[in-house]
């Protein structure tokens, strides 16, 4: 092990700890299908089978929804804050987006950068008064993010209602379209027609390289990851804990706002009834699996967003429910945080071992000198 | 069992009673450290036996494997002549060895009683039986506590007394004691040691870890050193002297904080006002604390812990909202300013908790080289972090203050306290700071680190920098310190001169005792 270079052991390491928790999630699936009577097998050669174009597209676009997401809790990880509001969030965000747009203020591109602003400036606000209580009463962001996330609900609900416009003959209560010029198109997908992924994947990526330049480039990143790794010693430094507190909850927020915007000026086009929702639950288990780095968050995407797509057609092939991957997903968060934290012991005991053995061999040739010396 | 060829030698003069506790070959190995390594030690009934060793030598890894909190990997422990093998405390207990940590382990808002009967209510039960058994031991053992006082009332050199009842309550014949002068003044230390003498007069082994090799001379009955994890001597304490005993601790000279020709001139750096940190209710933690230290001086506080010290520290530094008074350095008003101001403006900290204040356990040494320094050179350049240049300056620091690691790459969890410590202090000494705060610098270090850590305290005060010392170590007061002022309960209280003091009249002011006129002037 010490002949290897560390980086490299570093680097088996990271990949060991997801990899560990993935596989006991699956053998614990397993375990529940065999309790169950389902036949394991099948379930897995179903779900890993190799997807078709139809079904990649689907998984490329959900994985950029889950991506934002999981970059929004990520933030808030890097400096201890548990941000499970982002579900709230980008409920908020994305009805203000899509209200703000409907109205058609502004023409064209200019009407969708104005929603895109908004549902950042939106999600940045509500996640913000989780800050605003932490920084100045101590409120932990845990329990009032998931105040706020009842709040964004009831008051997405309330205001849908304000606004609403019914389509004819149908139960669905939604915002005004936006109009077709400030739509964002797709970007065309294999050969079959009709086959497009979100235009806003482009922005997915960006926000992830984003995310990597601002946390391991710039002093406010350092600041925050300062904060995060310990409080006391933040404050030693000069750092203002309060002030990176509310700065972190807005940038988490302002991310968050965007996880609608695939869906809205992709697909919906208006926020109505049927939004999707708790993409925001769905970000934690993905920021925890992608260890909050932007490309482990990147796969961790496309792994639930495949475990989803793949398990659909379980009902009709082998007679399983679906809903057997969301306890796949559930299981990997537990997993994730154990496997994790064996392997961090792991790998520190290792480290100390490293320069324990770096020292001692400098301190043998050094005390020899010495002898030598004296000698 | 292989013997080797230290072992240890008998004192020389004739066993007085038998073994209480007997150690061979202890050993006891952490990754990539051999913490013990082949211990043997014999401790006799009726004696005080002391273990000394510097810090890092492997006498707390030693006193936690006879306490059964670690079992050792080899080796074998006989207490009372019978061989056991200790996996709990609980278990340790049985075979009565007790423990007093050096931090106490009290319920403030219990009474002592409650305290001692706390986890060993099927002994005595919890009422007067209890109760009884309290006094008849505080009485034999001339303990002097009262059963029914608050804890939160006691001081430290009582609530030391009722750790130790806690102990005898459980029916120890074996007592360990973790460092217990170091919370003590030398007056407490004096009573601690009266009843010391008055256990082992009742046959009970006292095994006493220290490393102030004074206290341990004049205490112990026997001496066991212990260097890098093994017992390298046992000795008798009236045929042997402080400096052979430290010699033997550290294999070879011991450092002193000697003194230098004074620096001092009249160019004020650090004006310090009328400081007060006011309390919602009660005494405020700091009551008007005036002092000034000039270019190239050294201002030594001294006190008994948690008089003060931190929150004086906290509040020139900025980390204590709430405080009135005005802190001006090299001329400069700081009242209102924030942290990061303040370390701008040129102050370097080292401070008190270097885990929880100094470092990023788990960020690369470089990282650490930039916090407190985000805003400056070379760490920062416009807003950006510059990983090289701040790599190369932590290369710097490594070379220059002797850190031992493998490169500034090793996460700061991986270094020894006492190079922890060395990279602290050379980040604080960069960028060139005019006032220069340092909370405890050398605790927890090795005395290699020390005398470093000594030598920078005299190159910053040689180079003009104005030095705050807060230290428990009253030899490293008096050895470092231009002028040394006494904190008592928030308030200066008395100022003396270094080369006259002695630490009898340092541990007078700061307990109070004798030193009315201070008390007054209210």
């Amino acid at each position: 092990m010490t002949s290897l270079d560390p980086r490299i052991v570093r680097l088996l390491l990271a990949v060991g700890a997801p990899v560990l928790a993935l596989g006991a999630a699956f053998a614990i699936t397993s375990l529940v299908l065999l309790v169950a009577g389902d036949p394991v097998g099948e379930v897995w050669s179903t779900i890993l089978s190799p997807p078709e174009t139809r079904n990649v597209v689907n998984i490329i676009n959900a994985a950029t929804v889950l991506y934002l997401s999981g970059v929004a809790v990520a933030i808030g990880f890097r400096m201890n804050l548990f941000n499970i509001g982002v579900d709230g969030q980008y409920r908020v965000a994305a009805f203000a987006a899509a209200a703000v747009a409907g109205e058609a203020w502004l023409p064209g591109v200019l009407n969708m950068v104005l929603a895109v602003l908004v549902a950042m400036l939106a999600g940045a606000i509500w996640a913000g008064i989780a800050g605003l209580l932490r920084a100045t009463r101590g409120v932990s962001e845990v329990i009032s993010t998931i105040m706020l996330n009842f709040i964004a609900t009831s008051v997405v609900a309330f205001m849908l209602r304000q606004l609403a416009v019914r389509e004819e003959g149908s139960n669905i209560v939604s915002t005004r379209p936006i109009p077709e010029g400030s739509r964002l198109p797709g970007i065309p997908f294999g050969d079959l027609p009709n086959l497009e992924i979100y235009g806003f994947v482009v922005v997915a990526v960006a926000v992830g390289f984003g995310y990597w330049f601002v946390l391991n480039k710039t002093r406010f990143g350092f600041d925050l990851r300062a904060t995060g790794r310990s409080a006391p010693a933040a404050t030693a430094s000069g750092i203002s804990v309060r002030r990176m507190t509310i700065a972190t909850m807005l940038l988490s927020g302002a991310i968050a706002g965007l996880v609608g915007m695939p869906l809205l000026l992709g697909s919906s086009y208006a926020y109505g009834s049927t939004f999707q929702s708790g993409l925001g639950f769905a970000g934690i288990a993905i920021a925890l699996l992608g260890r909050n780095h932007p490309v482990g968050i990147a796969l961790g995407a496309l792994l639930f967003a495949f475990l989803d797509e793949q398990s659909n057609p379980l009902q009709i092939l082998v007679g399983v429910s679906p809903d057997i991957v969301a306890i796949t997903q559930g299981v990997v968060v537990l997993t994730v945080v154990i496997s994790y934290e064996v392997v961090r012991r792991f790998g520190s005991r290792l480290e100390q071992r490293r320069v324990a053995a770096a020292l001692a061999t400098e301190r043998a040739s050094g005390t020899d000198d010495k002898q030598e010396a004296r000698a | 069992m292989p013997e080797k060829a230290k072992k240890p030698e008998q004192p020389g003069a004739e066993p007085v009673g038998d073994l209480a506790v007997r150690l061979r070959g202890i050993g006891k190995r952490f990754p990539g450290v051999i913490a013990n390594d082949d211990i043997n030690i014999d401790v006799r009934r009726g004696t005080i036996h002391a273990i000394v060793g510097e810090n890092g030598a492997g006498k707390s890894t030693l006193m936690k494997i006879l306490y059964g909190v670690q079992p050792p990997d080899s080796g074998t422990i006989e207490i009372g002549g019978k061989q056991v093998s200790l996996s709990s405390p609980a278990e340790a207990i049985a075979q009565g060895v007790g423990m007093v940590f050096q931090h106490f382990m009290l319920a403030d808002n219990l009474t002592v009683a409650e305290n001692v009967v706390l986890g060993a209510e099927k002994l005595h039960g919890i009422g007067a039986g209890a109760r009884a058994e309290i006094t008849r031991i505080s009485d034999s053992y001339g303990l002097g506590v009262d059963p029914d006082a608050m804890v939160e009332d006691l001081g430290v050199g009582a609530r030391q007394r009722v750790e130790i009842l806690k102990v005898l309550y459980r029916g120890a014949r074996v007592i360990i004691l973790d460092e217990p002068t170091a919370v003590l003044v030398p007056q407490e230390v004096d009573e601690l040691f009266g009843n010391l003498r008055e256990l082992k007069a009742e046959g009970l082994a006292v095994l006493f870890i220290s490393h102030k090799l004074d206290e341990v001379l004049s205490v112990a009955d026997d001496i066991t050193v212990v260097r890098r994890g093994t017992t390298v001597a046992t000795v008798d304490p009236s045929g042997t002297t402080a400096r052979q005993l430290a010699e033997l601790m550290v294999g070879s000279e011991l450092p002193q904080p000697t003194r230098e020709a004074s620096t001092v001139t009249e160019e004020v750096l650090l004006d310090v006002r009328g400081l007060t940190l006011p309390t919602p209710t009660g005494r405020p933690l700091l009551d008007d604390v005036t002092f000034r230290i000039h270019r190239g001086e050294v201002l030594g506080i001294a006190g008994v812990e948690g008089n003060g010290q931190a929150e004086l520290v906290e509040a020139i530094m900025g980390m204590r909202p709430g405080s009135t008074g005005s802190i001006t350095v090299g001329g400069r008003d700081l009242s209102g300013t924030s942290t990061r101001e303040r370390r701008e403006s040129g102050i370097g900290y080292i401070p008190e908790d270097r885990h929880r204040h100094g470092l990023l356990l788990d960020a690369p040494l470089w990282e650490n080289r930039v916090l407190g320094h985000q805003t400056r050179r070379p760490s920062v350049r416009r807003g950006l972090v510059d990983r090289r240049a701040a790599t190369a300056d932590t290369q710097r620091i490594i070379n220059t203050y002797d850190v031992r690691t493998p490169g500034p790459n090793v996460p700061a969890r991986a270094l020894s306290g006492g190079n922890q410590q060395k990279l602290i202090v050379g980040r604080e000494m960069s960028g060139e700071p005019t006032l220069l705060i340092a909370a405890h610098p050398t605790r927890g270090v090795d005395v290699g680190a020390q005398a470093a850590i000594w030598d920078q305290i005299r190159i910053a005060r040689r180079e003009g920098l104005a030095v705050l010392l807060i230290s428990a170590d009253l030899d490293e007061l008096i050895g470092l310190s231009d002028r040394i002022e006494v904190v008592l309960r928030g308030r200066l209280v008395g100022e003396f001169d270094p080369t006259t003091v002695t630490p009898a009249q340092l541990g007078s002011a700061m307990t109070g005792a004798g030193d009315e006129p201070a008390q007054e002037s209210a």
